[in-house]
């Protein structure tokens, strides 16, 4: 049985007096694709910037190969191998499409994905390798994005709203490319409301409600309507 | 052939404005803080230039040596010990903090090295000129004019094509987002702060090579700073330099007209600039 890679206890999160999680519990192994789904305002954001060390967390409400995150700073939780693909993009606009993708790789680990291989994967970018990153397409954008994370050579890659805001063209370019992203060993939790897009791609699935779980199971036997009760909470 | 002379000095002297400016610029570009203290900082690294020359007898300019590394260090220190717990969606407390080390350091000269005026001697350097097409250019206004412009070219080189540069813009633009790129903001705040107070250092020998200084000369020099970044266009380097050649400019021209105006010139002339173009001349907010 594969090793767990990521675990969450229990996770709280807040915003000020307002809480946004409750006590989600969530395991992800080894080389797993998990989708998570749900409304907007479910939590699902705020999952995955707890994660990554952008929200401050009690310690063990978060392990990571079996040690605990949970404080730990975005760029110390970086470092330990796990990188976020952030919702809306949010490239660096002062940066070159080359220095955005090249700044991603300064946590300075080693594995498959370099400046080449990314090239590879999306020539375009090389194309437009020297432009500023905001004069790009947003599809390009998000290719970026990937490019960025994926830089650091992640154990685990979390994507956030992969297709928030893309035409359907690109999103499926994206999801096709996504497989082959994947495929190196990594891990990776994604984020999406694109329900059938989410269900292709993984093999397990969580739905958020209201900052709780409302459903788990393999994606490939939840139905539909599980998943609509758990998304709308309808009966 | 007066008024040429006054331009060209002008100019020359827009270099001494340019790197008082340099780390005002770098540190409101990468944090977005503004440092009441950077004149006092400018003061400070004078003194210990004299400090130097007077314990080891050796030239204010190799004396650089020695204050660089001193004052990037004081600079990665102060900002990793003090300025990053004020930096915030508040502006005010790195404001209030500032100011609160403008005295202390203010303070702390003055009992150390009391109120008397001091200059660094860097012998015939400062009388030396040069005849130039019927003009007759100092030395040492042409040499600061030149570090100005090496010092400007090394910083916008370092912001362009090094890591660290990439780290600093990164930051500027989203600080979260850098995070997740594993940079620790706290530790490219530091840097950015040594980087700073370097080019501080810098400015500080030259200014107590060109002119007598004195514990309270500090405030000065950060107004003549403050205004040479607004005037360029806040965070931009080259802006910066351009801002403290029109500044300077403004100054001899003004003297030229009468000596009473030579600083008040520099100011009408600021705030003209300020009243016209509020964003400055060639303003880029991510140096």
């Amino acid at each position: 049985m594969p090793d767990t890679i990521l675990e969450l206890r229990g996770l709280d999160a807040h915003y000020g007096d307002f809480q946004a999680l409750y006590g989600i519990d969530m395991q992800v192994t080894e080389g797993e694709v998990l989708a998570i789904i749900g409304s907007n305002g479910a939590g699902k954001t705020t999952m995955m910037r707890s994660i990554s060390g952008l929200l401050s967390n009690r310690r063990d409400q978060i392990r990571y190969r079996g040690g605990a995150i949970g404080n730990l700073r975005a760029d110390e939780v970086a470092h330990k191998g796990i990188a976020l693909v952030p919702e809306g993009r949010q490239l660096f606009p002062s940066l070159s499409v080359e220095e955005n993708l090249l700044i991603g790789g300064q946590v300075g680990r080693q594995g498959h994905w370099n400046l080449r291989r990314l090239y590879d994967l999306f020539p375009i970018l090389e194309e437009r390798r020297n432009v500023p990153s905001t004069s790009l397409s947003g599809g390009q954008q998000q290719m970026v994005a990937i490019g960025r994370a994926l830089m650091s050579n992640p154990d685990l890659i979390l994507f956030d709203e992969i297709s928030l805001g893309l035409a359907p063209v690109i999103i499926k370019d994206i999801y096709t490319a996504l497989p082959g992203i994947i495929g190196q060993g990594m891990s990776a939790v994604i984020v999406e409301q694109d329900i059938s897009k989410a269900l292709s791609v993984s093999s397990r699935v969580y739905c958020l409600q209201e900052g709780r779980v409302s459903l788990e199971g393999a994606s490939d036997t939840v139905s539909r309507e599980d998943i609509s009760r758990a998304y709308f909470g309808i009966d | 052939m007066e008024w040429i002379n006054a331009l060209v000095q002008g100019i020359l002297l827009g270099g001494l404005y340019a790197l008082f400016a340099a780390g005002l610029s770098l540190i409101f570009g990468v944090m977005r803080l503004v440092n009441i203290a950077h004149g006092d900082l400018i003061v400070l690294a004078a003194f210990l230039g004299l400090t130097v020359t007077t314990a080891t007898g050796m030239h204010p300019l190799l004396a650089l040596i020695v204050v660089v590394p001193l004052m990037a260090g004081l600079g990665y220190a102060l900002q990793r010990g003090l300025l990053n717990q004020t930096l915030g969606d508040d502006i005010l407390p790195p404001l209030l903090v500032t100011f609160g080390l403008s005295v202390i350091l203010q303070n702390g000269l003055l009992e150390i090295y009391s109120a008397d005026p001091q200059k660094l001697s860097a012998g015939g350097l400062e009388t030396a000129s040069l005849p130039v097409g019927g003009l007759s250019l100092g030395v040492l206004p042409l040499l600061t004019f030149a570090i100005a412009v090496l010092v400007i070219w090394g910083l916008q080189w370092t912001f362009y094509h090094t890591s660290l540069g990439r780290s600093f813009r990164a930051v500027s633009d989203n600080q979260d987002i850098a995070q997740l790129m594993g940079i620790n903001r706290r530790h490219v705040f530091g840097l950015a702060m040594a980087l700073a107070l370097a080019v501080t250092a810098v400015a500080g020998i030259l200014l107590g090579i060109r002119t007598s200084f004195d514990p309270s000369v500090g405030g000065g020099r950060l107004i003549f700073g403050f205004e040479a970044v607004i005037i360029g266009g806040l965070g931009n380097l080259w802006g910066t330099l351009a801002g403290g050649v029109i500044l300077g400019v403004a100054q001899t021209i003004g003297a030229k007209i009468d000596p009473g105006w030579q600083i008040l010139a520099g100011h009408i002339v600021f705030l003209l600039i300020l009243a016209v173009r509020p964003n400055g001349l060639f303003p880029r907010i991510a140096a």
